[in-house]
């Protein structure tokens, strides 16, 4: 793998994830390792995201790496009007590896094809969040002990998430049965469907929250965000349907977690924070160590 | 006694006819064939009668033959057009147009938000449907359709 980009999960085989999955395990077991010793890594964000940036610099801080970049466009050589393409050749002679966020969807495909480097994509758009992705499965993997056969609900903005969708196709890949909890607007998309459906894949749809989530390993949660609904009065009325409260939970499986990809809003109340079904917080703390896996792997770099 | 047919567009000695070309897509079949950058003589007609298209649009093109790859990228604007291969006078050969698996810098990926509706990026697609044409960009993986497509 080594010299690959990484822009979206289907890039890599199932053995290829599961490879990156065991390494994530031995960063959890030993973060620090000097292993990006006189590599530079540029973090170019061409818009905000405080979270999957921080990640990624304390992924790369750990393993002894130097950053160069930038936290936001208005920063950078963009505002005076240079093309991704110029910005990406200029990066690549500075740098071992780039780790890109942009709101333009294809973005970071365009960029691994010019760039010299490997690319990771952080986010392009509503496309892809490869390394969300992978954070999600290290996850459920660790909290179930394996990724076969598990049932997965997904709950919230299913239309225009794209970690829904990203954790959808690749969960698909281990015989996963899904459940879809979303508002009429913002329901899971028919061609997500109709994959599925080729697949030979289970899936149900529900309009709210019932005793069905007792039969659920995994529950993900989404933010159901004001601005996708066209009218406001529909936000209103679903807006307190779709939040998760520790009295739910009674009659949920033993082994039964709690994902999200955050930041959450009023999704999942508080309440539910000390109940040792949430797993939301360990999950941000899991894409550390994904995160550093990825970058050796893609580096060529081993143990 | 044979009835004949009075020849819209004149007969070529060698060379390749295009015929059921749907008329308001001829001059998008030239384009992406290159038709207006060749030497050959080439002759047209457009807005012939077709039972099949309603209206037709033939072209002549002498001393011309294509490759099939080169063909089929006009499976986009004329999915029903049929080659005749002329050597002589005479039709030696007849192929229809296949949609290719492949789509290069013909159409225009759909979604406003991709990077090729932004920079200089040659268009990439997938054909995921031949039958109702569905193109999924290589870059955003967004799915452009028959009905929304345009061709650059």
């Amino acid at each position: 793998m080594k010299n690959r980009s990484l822009v979206s999960i289907d890039d890599f085989s199932t053995d290829e994830i599961i490879t990156i999955l065991d390494l994530a395990e031995e960063f959890e077991k030993q973060p620090v390792r000097k292993l990006l010793e006189g590599k530079v890594v540029a973090t170019l964000f061409f818009e905000p995201s405080t979270r999957t940036r921080l990640s990624f610099e304390s992924a790369i801080n750990r393993l002894g790496g130097k950053i160069v970049g930038f936290a936001d466009a208005g920063s950078s050589s963009v505002s005076k009007g240079e093309t991704l393409h110029d910005t990406i050749k200029m990066v690549c002679s500075y740098s071992d590896l780039i780790v890109m966020r942009h709101p333009i969807e294809g973005s970071a495909r365009y960029a691994s094809e010019i760039a010299t480097v490997p690319v990771i994509n952080a986010g392009d758009g509503a496309n892809q969040h490869p390394t969300q992705t992978i954070l999600d499965l290290y996850s459920i993997r660790k909290t179930q002990g394996t990724l076969s056969n598990l049932n997965i609900f997904m709950v919230g903005d299913l239309k225009y998430g794209r970690t829904v969708h990203s954790l959808m196709m690749a969960m698909s890949r281990w015989n996963a049965t899904f459940n879809f909890i979303a508002p009429e607007e913002l329901k899971m998309p028919d061609e997500f469907k109709f994959y599925l459906e080729n697949m030979g894949l289970k899936y149900y749809e529900h309009s709210d929250f019932t005793d069905i989530i007792s039969k659920a390993d995994i529950i993900y949660m989404t933010r159901v965000q004001k601005e996708r609904f066209s009218d406001p009065i529909e936000y209103e009325k679903v807006k307190n349907v779709y939040v998760l409260r520790d009295s739910m939970l009674k009659n949920t499986r033993p082994n039964m977690r709690i994902l999200h990809p955050l930041p959450r809003v009023n999704e999942i109340h508080t309440d539910v924070d000390s109940n040792p079904k949430a797993y939301y917080f360990e999950q941000a703390l899991n894409g550390v160590f994904t995160r550093q896996a990825i970058l050796c792997t893609l580096l060529g770099i081993e143990l | 006694m044979k009835e004949t047919k009075q020849m819209s567009v004149s007969a070529i000695e060698n060379g390749t006819v295009i015929d059921h070309v749907p008329a308001k897509n001829l001059f998008k079949v030239i384009q992406i064939l290159g038709l207006d950058h060749i030497d050959s003589q080439i002759t047209f007609g457009t807005n012939l009668e077709s039972k099949k298209l309603g209206r037709k649009a033939i072209i002549k093109i002498s001393g011309k033959f294509f490759e099939d790859e080169d063909i089929n990228r006009i499976a986009l604007v004329a999915p029903d057009a049929k080659l005749n291969i002329i050597r002589g006078y005479e039709v030696v050969e007849k192929k229809v147009v296949e949609v290719p698996d492949y789509i290069i810098g013909i159409a225009k990926c759909v979604n406003p938000k991709c990077i090729t509706n932004f920079e200089h990026v040659t268009t990439r697609f997938r054909v995921v449907s031949k039958k109702n044409v569905a193109l999924k960009c290589h870059y955003c993986e967004k799915i452009t359709t028959q009905e929304n497509m345009q061709i650059i």
